[in-house]
């Protein structure tokens, strides 16, 4: 069986903490919270870091899912299975219920974490599709309790790479809530339950009186990171939903992102997917928005 | 999804929980199984024990410049680093293969396929031999690699084994079956030809537990004891004795609990061999256990055939003949496990369940860069190829004649009369009922009702299809003077001992991977003697304790070793009879056998048991004049025929018509092994093999890169169904008995396996009908549906 | 360095290296080889154990991580010669054969049965699809595990009337 190179073993007891132990350590530290990337990566000897800074223990710190009028904040620590089964969240923001549901497997999903599902940074990872379809804003805290607050654009520097600095803790990820009516929903093609997706897509739209006042479309798989499209927003804004409306939804997705032929499908399939995917998901969030 | 229902967790409940022979008998082995107390190799944990890690090749094909071990050597807790240079000067760089071919042990002069052996690191544990791989220095001139089996016998292929004096190609060989100049004859007067080019990808038994094995050579007593991940643990004894020239009564392999085998541990793997040599090189007990990726890119892959169909008919649906092309990867070595004079396995029974007038089959086998192998994954010798092949040609017939494929497969079946029945082919199968199991198939499926299922979501625009497979398979051999494995007649022995007080061992020579062999050896022998099967315990997997063999492949364990257990119980019960005679002082014409006891013929009241009987045989006073004490008996059981299970299995599926995604919604499977041993465990292992279909069917293959990377090295790029993937599998049953095995039993192992694929491929080609849709080529991903769909079907290779 | 663990109710205190393995750990130190490995990935779940009362990958966990907490393992469900109605649903259906991803899917079940008493097909698939079986075509382990429910339900019933 593979094993990892050898490093050295951390366990931080706090954020600030394992900050200052990060500021000692530099880029030959790697935080580990679910481990169910990194790990693999390590045994498979792609990745080699002389120090693991173990946070499993800031759970208690990080690990939490908060309501307020203008937004949901959760915990970068927070776990999926925390996330498909918070109700309080699924009330808000349905999408990610969905997305849990078909993230990698259940037992797997008792470990992994929002956050080290976003630091992962991998193109074809669902809750980052999610939290760009939500605009979502990530919060990074650095030495002397500094916080800074990026977008998921700003977040996702290129694939497997971040905004996160050597000395930096993703902290929070903050959805932010508009005074309308609101539904979200995400589809997966995949291989096999498990799987990476071959696309998936996100949807979020905001109603007013019958009219789309917001809509956001969030990719995954069909290009160097997840993709929003802002094109698509400007496209719905201001209509009254409808199959033509989802179907434009579904061209400007097809032709905007950029997938790749691999053994997950050919990039004609994929640009179908993104199509097909966009115009489910828009419906199914205008439904939820509805009802 | 509908929901289970519980009823199935009491459907067996009034059945006899304890039968004294056949019937659903909970397991043996389940006791320590269930409490994590098997022992499978990488459990074998020996005083001194070091750890063995491999260095594999990143290139499919390149020259071995130069081997730097020295960083290795130096590196904490090594204590050896071997090369093929090393093996060399041992006599040891190659070894033969089950094909009569030879394969690298480790590579000396180039390597051939990505994953191939290279150097090996012994150390004090896996962590530190693994770090020790790092600092092998090798340096490679990369040659270009034949990937395209298509091209390798071009005449600018690159030559892949250059170690064979005189190769000037990538040939393996040729081989031929049937009548040609008669099938061309039948084929140019018939009404109908259909041709399809069919391609069977390569696909990885990938057990959940990978190869391994843990040599401890005694240099003092000159002993070998190797635990090791084999199928065939005593024809495994007798290839060590000729690679490494040790004395074969010198040599112990035990077969612990084996995780999985599906043909994967058939073969000899140079892992195996350079656990011995470490284990020599360095005095101590050395462990190997390879890591998943390299199960998936090195040990015996399976299929790998390009196959061109074709099929005759009348306008009828008579069908007239079958005739086939075949192209075969090889890999690297022609490392098959198939009898000697079968080098294409047993694909000759192509022809399938259909009476027919004349078939033909012309076969090219060749090396590519790609790791060795072929016969594995639950085949039976390539029977899973030869019935995808007839049960796809049928349905591309009933396509173009319009014929319902049930319909047209009832009209060609082999009559019950007509058996044994001998195909154009050459293969005589022994028995068989084929309308009664399809009749059955049918119902169970409701199968007029899913037609008009699908009539009407047809009009709706909504994909259904509906597919049927029916399989006849070839499976138990030898007969040893057809079949032998590097010379060693496929034939297998059996010794039972009944003790004293009655209590009974059964030694066996073939091994279970899973299959239940410690039940429904006892169940044979409880049926033969009457002896209770808890009183039975079933040895094997120790070639010190168990008698020669040739293993658990090919579904051949109930069909050659349940033979010789009824048998060597029937030996038995013949001495029994005699003491018996005697202790109740008759005549042996005068005593009834009723199963557990000799009784007085017209007198009930006068008999005894076998355990009376087991106690006189080992008791004081005289036994009967010629009888010897004890009461045990050995049998070496060579089969004089192959036996011939047959199945009809129809599928179900659903596909998104916006993502091309499918979902197998049912599956029906009537299968027919003859006498059914254990009707448990035979459900057990079609379930197991219907997944295995639906995996194959729908998503495994491992292919390559245009370099020759393999792109199947992880079970996340390998995929194997889970749970979400399948249905709640339905199955039913016939039972024609085989009319030459002792208890009319036929192997079942492997029937799912290669029954269900074909049905799967079936029902997606027919669910994609309305698109004119007649083929589509494994694995069918939601990628290559939608290019189905779109007329854009592609090989996968 | 060093890790303290509690497995299956006992504590183990052992020197390691910072990169072991949670399984690793499990076997090689400990000896308890119930619990098996057969991918590198955290793909196949032959692996799983509890981790505070969850089930985890152990392939996907280093020993270090689990420092301080506490571990059950296939070793830890019978109760003496009695085994759990887990185990004894996996006897009773047929849902193990060559018993190498069993210790994983017991873990598994287990896990599902304490926190679903009266799990339904999807749910139970739902449940072990990070676990891969060979063998049984899974049919099998959802029976078993249904068993397991029906039975652990009959006897609660049972304890109920024997207490009025």
């Amino acid at each position: 069986m593979q094993v990892p190179a050898p490093f050295e073993y951390e366990r931080a007891t706090s954020v600030d903490q394992a900050i200052g132990l990060l500021e000692r350590l530099g880029s030959s530290a790697r935080l580990v919270a679910g481990g169910h990337s990194l790990l693999p990566m390590m045994k498979l000897r792609l990745a080699n870091f002389e120090y693991l800074i173990d946070i499993n223990d800031l759970h208690g710190e990080l690990g939490y899912i908060r309501l307020s009028d203008d937004e949901v904040r959760i915990g970068a620590m927070t776990r999926h299975r925390e996330l498909l089964e918070s109700d309080v969240l699924a009330g808000v923001f349905p999408i990610f219920r969905d997305a849990e549901r078909v993230i990698a497997d259940p037992v797997v999903r008792n470990r992994g974490t929002l956050g080290g599902s976003l630091c992962q940074a991998d193109p074809s990872e669902d809750l980052s599709a999610v939290c760009t379809t939500l605009d979502a804003s990530c919060v990074i805290r650095g030495p002397g309790g500094a916080e800074r607050v990026v977008t998921m654009e700003e977040f996702h520097v290129g694939p497997y790479e971040t905004a996160v600095a050597d000395n930096e803790i993703l902290t929070e990820i903050r959805l932010p809530r508009k005074s309308f009516k609101v539904g979200s929903a995400y589809a997966k093609v995949e291989r096999r339950a498990g799987d990476w997706a071959v696309v998936s897509s996100g949807a979020a739209v905001w109603l007013d009186a019958g009219r789309i006042v917001d809509a956001r479309v969030g990719l995954a798989a069909v290009g160097p990171n997840t993709t929003g499209i802002p094109e698509i927003s400007a496209a719905l804004r201001g209509h009254e939903p409808s199959e033509e409306l989802y179907r434009l939804a579904g061209a400007i997705a097809a032709r905007s992102c950029d997938p790749v032929t691999d053994t997950r499908g050919s990039a004609d399939y994929k640009r179908h997917l993104a199509d097909e995917l966009t115009r489910r998901t828009l419906r199914t969030a205008v439904e939820r928005a509805r009802s | 999804m509908t929901d289970l229902q519980d009823s199935k967790l009491t459907e067996f409940e009034d059945n006899d929980q304890n039968p004294v022979g056949f019937g659903r008998m909970l397991r043996k082995e389940d006791a320590r199984l269930l409490r994590g107390r098997g022992r499978f190799v990488d459990d074998v944990q020996l005083p001194g024990m070091l750890h063995l890690a491999i260095l594999r090749s990143p290139f499919a094909h390149a020259s071995i410049v130069s081997i730097d071990t020295s960083a290795a050597e130096a590196s904490p807790g090594v204590k050896a680093v071997v090369t093929g240079e090393t093996l060399k000067g041992l006599g040891l760089a190659w070894m033969p293969t089950l094909s009569n071919d030879v394969q690298a042990v480790l590579a000396t002069d180039k390597v051939r396929f990505q994953g191939q052996e290279v150097a090996f690191v012994v150390a004090e544990d896996r962590y530190k031999a693994r770090d020790a791989l790092e600092l092998i220095d090798v340096e490679y001139d990369v040659l270009e690699p034949v990937v395209d089996v298509r091209k390798s016998l071009a005449p600018d292929a690159p030559i892949i084994r250059t170690d064979l004096e005189g190769k000037a190609d990538n040939h393996v060989f040729d081989w031929e079956t049937g009548d040609e100049e008669e099938t061309n004859r039948v084929f140019a007067s018939a009404d109908v030809v259909v041709k399809e080019d069919i391609v069977y990808p390569r696909v990885h038994p990938a057990p959940m537990e990978t190869c391994g094995s843990v040599a401890d050579f005694d240099p003092v007593e000159g002993r070998l004891r190797l635990w090791s991940t084999t199928q065939a643990p005593h024809a495994h004894r007798t290839l060590y004795a000729i690679v490494a020239g040790l004395p074969e009564h010198k040599i112990q392999v035990i077969a612990p609990d084996i995780g999985g085998g599906f043909g994967n541990k058939v073969p000899i793997y140079p892992g195996y061999v350079l656990s011995i040599v470490g284990s020599i090189v360095t005095g101590k007990p050395v462990k190997w256990m390879e890591d998943r990726s390299e199960n998936l890119i090195s040990t015996g892959f399976a299929r790998d055939y390009i196959m061109r169909a074709e099929i005759a008919a009348t306008r009828e649906g008579k069908i007239l003949a079958i005739r086939t092309n075949v192209l075969a990867d090889h890999g690297a070595f022609n490392g098959t496990a198939a009898p000697v004079k079968y080098p294409a396995g047993f694909f000759g029974v192509f022809t399938g369940s259909y009476d027919i007038q004349a078939a033909h089959c012309k076969m090219t086998a060749v090396y590519t860069n790609k790791a060795p192998g072929g016969v594995a994954y639950a085949c039976s010798f390539r029977i899973t190829e030869a019935v995808y092949l007839v049960e796809r040609i049928v349905d591309t017939l009933a396509y173009e004649l319009q014929m319902d494929p049930a319909e047209l497969r009832l009209k060609n079946f082999i009559q019950p009369d007509q058996f044994p029945y001998t195909t154009k082919t050459g293969w005589v199968y022994d028995s068989g009922n084929y309308e009664p199991t399809m009749r059955l198939a049918m119902e169970m499926a409701g199968y007029d009702e899913l037609r008009k299922e699908q009539a009407e979501k047809r009009a709706r625009g909504e994909l259904m299809g509906i597919g049927i497979a029916f399989f006849t398979e070839a499976v138990g051999a030898g007969p040893r003077k057809n079949m032998d494995i590097l010379g060693l007649g496929m034939a297998d022995g059996c010794e039972l001992r009944v003790h004293p007080t009655g209590k009974a061992v059964v030694r066996l020579s073939v091994k279970t991977q899973g299959q239940g062999h410690e039940t429904t050896f006892a169940q044979i022998i409880a049926e033969e003697l009457g002896i209770p099967p808890a009183d039975i315990d079933v040895l094997h997997g120790d070639t010190d304790n168990t008698p020669f063999g040739l293993g658990t492949y090919g579904s051949r364990s109930t069909p050659v070793s349940g033979a010789a257990a009824a048998l060597v119980a029937r030996k038995v019960r013949d001495k029994a009879r005699l003491i018996a005679s005697a202790m109740l002082e008759v005549s042996v014409a005068d005593l009834d056998w009723v199963k557990g006891a000799f009784q007085v013929k017209g007198d009930p009241g006068k008999s005894v048991t076998i355990q009376e009987i087991a106690f006189r045989a080992h008791g004081a006073g005289d036994l009967p004049d010629g009888v010897e004490g004890g009461l045990e008996a050995q049998i070496c059981y060579n089969p004089s025929n192959l036996t011939y299970p047959h199945g009809a299995y129809i599928c179900v599926v659903d596909i998104d018509p916006g993502t091309a995604e499918v979902k197998v919604r049912r599956f029906i499977a009537v299968d027919d092994c003859g006498t059914r041993i254990n009707p448990m465990i035979i459900e057990g292992q079609v379930h197991g093999g219907l997944t295995d279909g639906v995996g194959m069917a729908l998503m495994e293959m491992i292919s390559f890169d245009e370099d020759g990377n393999c792109l199947g090295a992880s079970l996340m790029d390998y995929l194997i169904p889970t749970a979400l993937e399948v249905p709640d599998w339905e199955t039913g049953y016939t039972v024609t008995p085989s009319p030459h095995h002792p208890i009319g039993a036929k192997g079942v192992g492997e029937s799912a396996t290669v029954g269900s694929p074909p049905a799967i491929v079936n029902a997606v080609v027919d669910a994609l009908k309305p698109f004119g849709v007649r083929h589509a080529d494994m694995p069918l991903t939601p990628s290559r549906v939608w290019d189905a769909m779109r007329g854009q079907a592609t090989p996968p290779i | 360095m060093q890790v303290t663990m509690t497995v299956n109710g006992t504590e183990y205190t052992r020197e390691i290296e910072g990169r072991m393995l949670l399984v690793h750990f499990l076997r090689d130190v400990l000896g308890l080889t119930g619990t098996h490995w057969g991918c590198d990935t955290s793909n196949c779940g032959v692996c799983v154990v509890w981790l505070d009362g969850e089930p985890v990958k152990s392939c996907t966990v280093l020993a270090a991580m689990a420092g301080g907490h506490e571990v059950r393992t296939v070793e830890g469900l019978a109760n003496g010669a009695e085994l759990d109605p887990i185990q004894e649903g996996f006897r009773q259906c047929h849902g193990l054969q060559c018993g190498f991803c069993t210790p994983g899917m017991l873990m598994t079940c287990r896990a599902l049965l304490d926190r679903n008493p009266d799990p339904t097909e999807g749910e139970i698939r739902e449940a072990i699809s990070g676990q891969i079986c060979r063998c049984t075509g899974y049919s099998s382990i959802i029976r078993s595990v249904r068993w397991a429910a029906v039975h652990e339900a009959n006897a609660a019933k049972e304890e109920e009337v024997a207490q009025a």
